[in-house]
Formats: structure tokens, C-alpha cells, sequence
């Protein structure tokens, strides 16, 4: 099967750089730290590339499956003598996906941070964090069992906190930092006792016995215990809200957009392309068990939390000003397809598709949406704002980010040949098999997510002319070329890569096609989407001369132009905003918000009300101790049956 | 006849009491300063002596007991005091030179402790009595030792009244265990003890007595005042030291009487452990005062370990004594990064930490991990400590205790992260200044570190744990 013994060296590399920047970075110069950072990265990049291909290629399939190989798979610790855990490094097709996707995505983060974080006081300490989550992903990425998972999960969430506070002298950063923490945390604690109950239930936490067809979650059925689901769906079900608060799934979604405060290439790799996918990651993990447990009921809730987040996210993001917003909406939107998509997918050959689609949705769209994050922090450090409404006609300014921002707004709307349009794609043919509703929720999604794309694009690179303080100049190559890099590969991977061969539920050869009953509808929704755009934004300020003189002696024309905004102001402002998204961000902002809030400001509350208890007075104290074991003696002895209070 | 090696860590702490006795009278008018340097080196010197092997078995027909296990629990606890001792290293002659005593820290501290031993290694109740008194009175001792402080004085006095309340209390319950079994050994007792109503009475009794000692709520009260008033290395003793004894203590007699009582106890137990962590928690988050802070989140730690107590199995105790394990080098970490900033610039607020990371780096490193620990994030020990005791609980189906348990979680990563904020993230115009510690106090430091990072990862530790609770 090949020996795969070196894929440890891509853990080694990052922890070594991030000791070596950690622990001495304020004693070197800056530079040294980015080129520690990087180049181990570098090395941790060319070694997945190679796993991939001696896993892909090499090895290839074994007996028509893709095999499971455990590079490494050593006993950690022994709980009793049954239950061990395990740390190691499992191989996969989606775990070897996984790490290029991790490995690369920080590469190119690590590249542009170069030039991004120039002259940052906090340089080094920005190169250590980012190897810390790095070496973070990639453990919880190769997890063997679901408590080495766990284990890196939580770390990943601390090298978040780390990053997304990065800018600690702003106390939005601060506070945006500890909103994701704890929001997170919570969903955790489901994560936690969901495998709690399986670890007891099922008595193993390795993922492969987990989901053999003969383990003990798929051999036998278990009987209902809490609302028709077995043991087994309730633990699933509290795993998947770890996975959907880690994923920003609706209610839980609520940290991401505050998340947008730390450094943008710490948004473009973790808020876009990595962490946010881990609960998609985790669902794929087990999703031999999802599918077969209780006949997929958990499975459903999968799939309508993701139709529902991205649809509620789509709304949202046409509303928002600031673009690193917008961009962690659309995020929340596109995992809910990734969701979605697991949800709606079967085991065997040709229903596998959903599983196939949601794993190639996460990889085209770590890339593209890579692409978006880090051509809005070449904008955001031409013009130094986050608000579109300070930006426009920064086109003829930076050429580069303009194209390959295109690029990937092209992608994120399903246009061919770019990667999102294959991905998408085979996502809506597997949601139109299984359930026309939640193909229909998509399907518009799908015009949202073009008009608002094409509504940011526009705005900022032709729109309206703005005066700037200082001319924008097009950023340093080193974080152009990281976003030529990305626009490239978005433009290829989605028709040079035969997704299917490589990635299925059953591990077998699948070769897919374009439904182009399906995929026409699509990209013309897509188009639609983006021609609207275009009419509101593209003309709305940078042509208005040119129209009025090409144009101008018509009065049909202007009426009709006047007309135009009519609609526009009406079905933007009035319909769109006022009658749906406004609404729906009232509801996340008062709702799901303050119910967050309502939580922290009862328990203050209450420690206040508490407060009076701890007066410093003996005799109160020696009253309570007493009162108190009365009051426990008095319930232990009835609960025991010896005091009788009806006789 | 007896085998007296048995008693050999009671024997050589005993030798070390007696020795400082010795040392005080020998260095009368003269620099009485090396007396800080003779304990502490003597102590560790004990703490290696400790680490050899030790037989099982019991002495005085059964009135002393040792095993593996007991004599682990001791050994950890001299862990603790060895770093403990170190980081008062600046304290203790600082003491010395203002007010020319301090061999009586020292002679309290270790009287404490061999009462603790014998609390941990009876056989039988009166033994129990013995050593749960000779742990509290000389506490009392200590928690006032700040004389010229209203404060300490008040705070001993409080200790004392409400250390009274409860022993007595707990006297009684014995007292009524001994009329039902008609015998104090821990041994004749378990087979004579049935389910009775008098029965049920007197084992909860007694056992307010140990709750009191590891704060327990409703038993807690005396905690924050006591903490706040006694001086800080006190205060870090009875929050670490003097609560792992009793958490082992309370784990061993319910392990050896309280088999057919578990529909009394447990019930006891896990209200105690539901009301213990809120509670704890719930106080915690307001506090301003670094030193009350700790203590209420060291009442809200107690809390968690009840849930290894309530598996009442091999895997329950091992995540007892691991956890407390951790514990102890967790709570060192931060109580001592407070003794030394109260020591050199007398700021105990938690507004006075802002900044403190500019200032004084290490330190804040110390006191973040420290402070990762306690909240249970990894890769540091606390995770391990937490994940395995949840483990225990929801394997006996404990489910609703484990969800109340990480929601206290939870909360307490909110209020530990405001001090790392603080820390970190804050500025102050009056920062603390730059200091240098002395390198006692450093080693300290550093070993609590150092227990913190690897405890955790080095899981053959909770392997060499697992295989001392096969005989309890």
C-alpha cells in the first residue's frame, strides 16, 4: 500500500516554525519570522502534494475501493481496557484532499501575508499563530478517532481566538474574538457530549469502526430513546451542532461576521477556507453513520439547516456595506450548499453524487473564495476602508485585482468553465433527485448569490468614481501573485479534475457528467443575476455622462432610465431591503443576537441578586452551613423513603 | 507486630517538624533566614524520599492503612507544597526581616500536612478525626499569620468558628455510625453498615465535615473571606494543597463505607456538584479582587471533581486523582503569579493586570497557561483533567450533570479569558513595573509550567494512575 510514514513531517514543520517564531520572533528580525513561517509551509505543501499523489495515483484503488491507510496509529493513552485513545494519521481520499487544500490555501495566505502584514509591529507574532492553526487544521483534518478530532478541533478554536484578536488594540477585535470563542463553545459542548455518549454507547472513538458496516452503529438497531431517534441519532445529532457552530450554520452563524475584524488573509484562510468547513468536514467523517443510523433522519436536519442558512445568508449579504461582510455572508452561504448537499446524498454509485458534490463544492470553493478574501485585502490596503460605499473605479488602479476578482465572482455565480459553476452544478442535480424544494431554495440562492457578487465587483471596481486621498496603486507582487496563482487554478480545477474518480462515498470510480437540463436553468439564473447587477451598479454612477450624452436627447430614454431606478429603488430598497432582508436582519441582530446577550445579562443579573449571600457575618455563615445539610438531609432521607410526610 | 516503615512519609515529615523546632532554638540571635532555606531543602528532600516505592498494608490493627494509591495521593500533595514552598521563597524571608518570625510557617504548613496524611491513610474514624483536626486547627494558625492585618485576624477567627461548626457536626455523624456498626473501623464498619434512616443521618454528618474542607456549596462560605484575608501563600495552600486532600479523603471513606449508601450519598453528591460549580461560577464572574476571583473558581473546580466521586469506579477514581493531579500544578501556576506580584507591589485588583504582558511577559505567560488550564483548553493538562472526568460521569449516565458541567465550562472561559484580556489586550497608564523574581520563586513557576504542558500529553501518567486505583 506505499508508506506513508513522512506525512508526519507536515505536522513537524509547522509546530517548529511556530516554536521557532513564537518563542524567539521578537529577538529576530521581522522578515526572518515570514520566511520561517513560510517556507515550512512550503515544505508541508510539496509533501501533500506528494501524499496526494502516491494516494491518488500510486496506490490508486485496491480491489475497486480507494483504501483506508493509517500512516501512523498509535495508542495514546488506554482509558480502560476496552477504550483507548488514539492519535495518528489517518489516509483518505477526503483527508488527503483535505491536507492540499490546507497546506496550499496556507501557503498562499502565508506568501501574501508577507507583503499584507509589512511593517505590522505584531509581524512575528501573526507568523506564529498562523502556524499554530495550521498545524491545528491539518491534526484535526488526519484524526484518526473522533477524540484526536475533538482534541484539535478545540485547538483550531483557540488559534482562531488568537488571530481573529490580532488587533488587540481594538477592542472590536477583542470582542469580536471572544463572541466566536464562546459562541463556538457552546455549539461544542454539544460536539462533546455527543461523543461522550457515543464513546460509551458505541465503546470505541476510532472513526473506521464507527462507520464499518458491521460496527456497532450500522450492525445493530438501537431503540428509540428521545423523539424516534436511538442513542445513536441523538449523538450524531449533537455532534452535527458542534459542526454547524464551527460551520456558522443558522442560529449559530452569529460569530462569523464579527470574525471579519482580525487581519484579512487570517479571514481568507480560516473564515473561508478551512476552519468554517471543518463541520462539513466532520459530517463527511461520519457520514457512513449519518446516512445509516436511524434510516437518515439525522441526515434531513443536515440538509434543511444548510438550505435554510444559505438562504438566510444570501438575503443578508445583499445588504451589506462593508465587503469583508458580504464575504463572510456568501461564506455562510456556501457551506450551507456544502451542508445541504451531504444531506441530501445516498451511499452507493450514482446517489453518492451529494457526498461526491459537497466535497468538490468545499475544495473549488476554498480556492475561489481564498481568491475573493485576499483580493479584498488588496483593496481594503489601496484604500483603507472595509466600506464599499468608499470605494469605485478602482478598475483602471489595480488591474490584476480587478481580473482575478472577476474571476471569482464569476466562479462563485456557476458561470462554465469556472470551478464553481462544475461543483454547483452536480450539487443542484443531486438536491433536484432527492427533494424539488430544497433544489428550488437553492436554485434562487443561486441567482442571490450573482446578484450580490456582481453588486460588490461592480461597486468597487467601476461604479461610481470616487476621489481618493492618495491615487490606489495595485499591491506589491507578492500578494499579486498569490491572487494570479488562485484566479488560474479557479479557472482549471473544475473541468481538469475528475472529482468522482477521486472522491465517493463507496470509495469507487464514478465518472459524472453535466446535466445540462439542470445546469442550463442554472447558469442562466446565474446571469440573470449579474445582468441585474450590472443594471444597478455598473451604470448607476460611472456611465450616467456617457449615457446622458449618447443618450441624452431621448426623452423616451431618461424616462425610461427614470423608470429603471423606480424599480430599482422600489424592489431594492423597498421590496428587498424593507420587506425581506431588513427583516431577516433585524431577526439575526434582535433574535438570535439577543437571545446570545440575554444569556450573558441573566447571568450577571443573577450573580448580582447572589451577591447578598456573602455578607462576611459568622453567624450567617454558620446558619446556612446548617440550613443547608438540613436542607440536603431532608431530601436525601424522602427520596430514600425513610421521612413519610403523609403519615 | 508492626512494620514501621509503613509510616515512613509520617515519620521523616514528623523528623522535619521536629527538626525546625530544633533549628529555631540553635539560631537564636542569629540570621534566622536559613530557616527558610533548611525547610524548603528538607522538604524536598522528603518529596524524593517519597517517590521511593513504599509496602501496602495496615498498622495498629487497622487504625493506619497505606497502598499504592494512598501513598501517591501523598505524594502528589508534596508536589504541590515542594512548588509552593518555592514560590514563597521571597515571602517567607521578606517575612522574616519585617517581623523576625517565620519558622512558624513552616511548622504550621508541615503540621497541616501530616495531619492530611493521616486523613488520607486511616483505617478507621478516630484516626480520620485525628488527622481531619491536626489539618484544620494549625490552618487557623496560618490564615491569621498576618498579625498586624485586621483582615488576617478576622479571617482566622472566621476560620476557626466555622471549622468548629463543622467538625463538630461531623463528630456527631460518626458518632452515629459507630451506634448503628458498633465499630470505628472503616473495615467492620462497611459490613456492619445497612441502609438505615440513622445510618443515611449520620454518613451525611460526616461528610459535611469534608465538604466544608473542600468548599462544597452550601459549606463554602467561609471561603472568600478567609482567602481574601489570609496572606497569599496561605491562601494558595488551602485552595490547592488542603482541597486535594479532602477530594481524596471524601473519594476513599465513600470507596470503603459507602457501598450499600449510595442512594443517600450520591444524590447528596451530585446536588452538591451541580450547586458547587454555578455557584462557584456565578461569583466568580464579578469578582475584582485576584485573590477572591481564584477562590471562587476554585470552589467552581471542586464542583467538576465531584463527577469522577459519583462514578464510584476504578475510571472514577483514576479521574479523581488525575484531575486533582492537575489541578494542583494549574492552580500553583496562577495563585503564585498573584504571590508575587501582592509581594512586590502589594496589587491584588485585577484591573492593576492591565498591561501585564508588556510589563512582565513570562509572568503573563505563566498566568495565561495557568488560567487554559483551569478553563480546560487544550493542548494543556486541564483539558485532559475535564475530558476524563466527564468521561467518567456519562458512563454511569450522568448525562444531564455532564451538559450542566460543560455549560459551567463555558461560562468560566468567559471569566478566565477576562483576566488573560487584561492581561494581554488591556492598557494601563500605571502598569505593574518591570520586576526580576528570585530564582526560587522561578523554579516554582517553571515547574508548574512545566506539570501543566506535559501532565496532560504524557499519557503515561494517567496509565501509572489507572494502575494505582486497581486497589483502593
Amino acid at each position: 500500500m506505499g508508506d506513508f510514514t513522512y506525512t508526519i513531517w507536515i505536522f513537524i514543520l509547522p509546530i517548529a516554525a511556530f516554536l521557532i517564531t513564537g518563542l524567539f520572533g521578537s529577538k529576530m528580525p521581522a522578515k526572518v519570522s515570514g520566511w520561517i513561517g513560510t517556507a515550512s509551509i512550503t515544505v508541508a505543501l510539496m509533501l501533500a502534494l506528494r501524499t496526494a499523489y502516491q494516494y491518488f495515483i500510486q496506490v490508486g484503488f485496491v480491489e475497486g475501493h480507494r483504501p483506508t491507510v493509517f500512516a501512523y496509529k498509535e495508542v495514546w493513552m488506554n482509558f480502560t481496557e476496552t477504550l483507548t485513545f488514539d492519535m495518528g494519521i489517518l489516509i483518505d481520499p477526503i483527508s488527503v484532499m483535505m491536507l492540499v487544500v490546507v497546506t496550499f490555501i496556507s501557503f498562499m495566505v502565508h506568501v501574501y501575508s508577507i507583503g499584507y502584514m509589512k511593517g505590522d509591529k505584531g509581524y512575528y507574532r501573526f507568523f506564529a499563530f498562523l502556524s499554530l492553526f495550521s498545524v491545528s487544521m491539518l491534526g484535526l483534518v488526519v484524526a484518526t478517532n473522533i477524540f484526536q478530532m475533538y482534541f484539535f478541533w478545540e485547538l483550531v478554536g483557540v488559534s482562531s481566538y488568537l488571530l481573529i484578536g490580532f488587533y488587540y488594540d481594538k477592542p472590536s477585535a477583542v470582542a469580536a474574538a471572544k463572541k466566536a470563542f464562546i459562541v463556538t463553545r457552546f455549539a461544542d459542548l454539544g460536539f462533546l457530549i455527543g461523543i461522550l455518549l457515543l464513546s460509551y454507547h458505541a465503546g470505541t472513538f476510532d472513526f473506521m469502526t464507527l462507520v464499518s458496516e458491521d460496527g456497532p452503529l450500522l450492525a445493530q438497531s438501537a431503540p428509540p430513546v428521545f423523539m424516534g431517534l436511538s442513542i445513536f441519532g441523538v449523538a450524531l445529532s449533537l455532534i452535527f451542532i458542534g459542526g454547524a457552530g464551527k460551520s456558522a450554520m443558522f442560529p449559530l452563524h452569529i460569530w462569523l461576521p464579527d470574525a471579519m475584524e482580525g487581519p484579512t488573509p487570517v479571514s481568507a484562510l480560516i473564515h473561508a477556507a478551512t476552519m468554517v468547513v471543518a463541520g462539513v468536514y466532520l459530517v463527511a467523517r461520519l457520514f457512513p453513520a449519518y446516512h445509516g443510523v436511524d434510516g437518515g433522519v439525522v441526515l434531513n436536519l443536515v440538509a434543511w439547516t444548510g438550505a435554510i442558512s444559505s438562504l438566510f445568508a444570501a438575503i443578508i449579504a445583499m445588504t451589506q456595506d462593508d465587503i469583508k461582510r458580504v464575504l463572510a455572508f456568501s461564506t455562510m452561504s456556501q457551506i450551507g450548499y456544502m451542508m445541504l448537499s451531504l444531506g441530501v446524498s445516498g451511499m452507493e454509485g450514482h446517489h453518492g453524487l451529494g457526498y461526491m458534490a459537497s466535497m468538490f463544492h468545499l475544495f473549488t470553493h476554498a480556492m475561489f473564495k481564498a481568491l475573493l478574501f485576499l483580493g479584498a485585502g488588496s483593496v481594503i490596503h489601496a484604500v483603507h476602508s472595509n466600506l464599499m460605499s468608499d470605494m469605485g473605479g478602482l478598475h483602471k488602479h489595480m488591474k490584476i485585482t480587478s481580473w482575478t476578482f472577476l474571476i471569482a465572482c464569476l466562479a462563485i455565480s456557476g458561470i462554465p468553465i469556472f470551478s464553481g459553476f462544475f461543483s454547483k452544478d452536480e450539487i443542484l442535480v443531486a438536491a433536484f433527485e432527492h427533494n424539488k424544494v430544497l433544489w428550488a431554495i437553492e436554485y434562487i440562492v443561486a441567482g442571490i448569490t450573482a446578484f450580490y457578487m456582481f453588486r460588490i465587483y461592480f461597486g468597487i471596481f467601476w461604479g461610481k468614481r470616487r476621489e481618493y486621498h492618495h491615487t490606489p496603486h495595485e499591491s506589491p507582487m507578492v500578494m499579486a501573485i498569490p491572487l494570479m496563482i488562485l484566479a488560474a487554478l479557479t479557472m482549471v480545477v473544475g473541468w481538469a479534475i475528475p472529482f468522482g474518480n477521486y472522491v465517493m462515498p463507496d470509495r469507487m470510480a464514478y465518472h459524472g457528467h453535466i446535466e445540462w437540463s439542470l445546469a442550463i436553468p442554472s447558469v442562466a439564473i446565474g446571469a440573470l443575476g449579474i445582468f441585474v447587477a450590472y443594471i444597478f451598479y455598473f451604470k448607476e454612477t460611472s456611465l450616467p455622462e456617457k449615457v446622458s450624452s449618447a443618450f441624452g436627447q431621448s426623452y423616451g430614454w431618461a424616462k425610461d432610465k427614470f423608470y429603471f431606478d423606480e424599480i430599482y429603488q422600489f424592489f431594492a430598497h423597498k421590496m428587498m431591503f424593507a420587506g425581506v432582508a431588513a427583516p431577516i436582519a433585524w431577526f439575526d441582530r434582535h433574535v438570535v443576537d439577543g437571545f446570545m446577550n440575554g444569556v450573558g445579562w441573566m447571568t450577571e443579573t443573577f450573580s448580582y441578586l447572589l451577591e447578598g449571600w456573602q455578607s462576611g457575618k459568622v453567624r450567617q455563615y454558620g446558619f446556612s452551613f446548617v440550613a443547608g445539610l438540613l436542607v440536603i438531609l431532608f431530601a436525601v432521607l424522602y427520596l430514600n423513603g425513610f421521612i413519610d410526610f403523609k403519615g | 507486630m508492626n512494620n514501621y516503615l509503613l509510616m515512613r512519609d509520617e515519620f521523616v515529615l514528623l523528623g522535619i517538624i521536629l527538626l525546625l523546632l530544633v533549628a529555631e532554638i540553635m539560631l537564636i540571635g542569629k540570621n534566622r533566614k536559613a530557616v527558610v532555606g533548611i525547610a524548603t531543602g528538607l522538604f524536598i528532600v522528603h518529596t524524593l524520599v517519597g517517590f521511593l516505592p513504599l509496602a501496602e498494608g495496615t498498622m495498629f490493627g487497622g487504625s493506619f492503612r497505606t497502598n499504592h494509591l494512598l501513598h501517591n495521593m501523598k505524594s502528589i500533595m508534596n508536589v504541590g507544597v515542594v512548588i509552593l514552598l518555592l514560590q514563597t521563597w521571597t515571602w517567607a524571608r521578606e517575612e522574616w526581616s519585617h517581623k523576625g518570625r517565620v519558622t512558624e510557617f513552616y511548622f504550621l504548613i508541615f503540621s497541616t500536612l501530616l495531619g492530611m496524611y493521616y486523613m488520607i491513610s486511616s483505617g478507621d474514624f478516630l484516626m480520620f478525626f485525628l488527622g481531619l483536626e491536626l489539618a484544620s486547627l494549625p490552618v487557623a494558625g496560618l490564615v491569621a499569620y498576618d498579625l498586624m492585618k485586621m483582615r488576617s485576624a478576622e479571617a482566622g477567627v472566621k476560620f476557626i468558628l466555622m471549622a468548629g461548626v463543622s467538625s463538630a457536626v461531623s463528630l456527631f455523624g460518626i458518632s452515629m455510625i459507630y451506634g448503628i456498626s458498633g465499630s470505628l473501623y472503616f473495615s467492620e464498619i462497611a459490613q456492619n453498615f445497612h441502609l438505615s434512616g440513622l445510618g443515611a443521618l449520620g454518613l451525611l454528618f460526616f461528610m459535611s465535615g469534608l465538604a466544608f474542607k473542600i468548599s462544597l456549596v452550601p459549606f463554602h462560605f467561609w471561603t472568600p473571606d478567609v482567602y481574601e484575608g489570609a496572606p497569599v501563600p496561605v491562601t494558595s495552600y488551602l485552595s490547592v494543597i488542603s482541597k486535594a486532600a479532602a477530594v481524596f479523603a471524601l473519594a476513599i471513606v465513600l470507596f470503603l463505607i459507602g457501598r450499600e449508601f449510595v442512594s443517600v450519598w450520591k444524590p447528596a453528591i451530585y446536588w452538591m456538584a451541580v450547586l458547587t460549580m454555578t455557584v462557584g461560577n456565578l461569583f466568580a464572574l464579578r469578582q475584582k479582587n485576584m485573590k477572591r476571583f481564584l477562590a471562587f473558581s476554585s470552589v467552581a473546580q471542586a464542583g467538576f471533581i465531584l463527577l469522577g466521586i459519583l462514578s464510584y469506579d476504578q475510571m472514577g477514581m483514576t479521574s479523581v486523582v488525575y484531575f486533582s493531579a492537575i489541578y494542583i500544578f494549574s492552580n500553583l501556576a496562577t495563585f503564585g503569579v498573584v504571590q508575587v506580584i501582592s509581594l512586590k507591589t502589594g496589587r491584588e485588583q485585577m484591573d492593576d493586570y492591565n498591561g501585564l504582558y508588556r510589563t512582565n511577559p513570562k509572568l503573563a505567560l505563566v498566568m495565561l497557561l495557568g488560567l487554559f488550564s483551569l478553563a480546560g483548553i487544550p493542548p494543556v493538562a486541564g483539558f485532559f483533567g475535564k475530558f476524563f472526568l466527564f468521561m467518567a460521569a456519562a458512563a454511569h449516565g450522568y448525562y444531564w450533570l455532564v451538559i450542566i458541567g460543560v455549560i459551567n465550562v463555558t461560562i468560566s472561559l468567559y471569566y478566565y479569558l477576562l483576566v488573560v484580556r487584561a492581561m494581554f489586550l488591556r492598557k494601563s497608564d500605571t502598569p505593574i513595573e518591570s520586576f526580576q523574581a528570585e530564582i526560587p520563586v522561578k523554579i516554582g513557576l517553571a515547574l508548574a509550567v512545566v506539570g501543566i504542558l506535559f501532565l496532560g500529553l504524557y499519557s503515561p501518567f494517567y496509565d501509572f494512575i489507572l494502575n494505582l486505583t486497581t486497589n483502593i
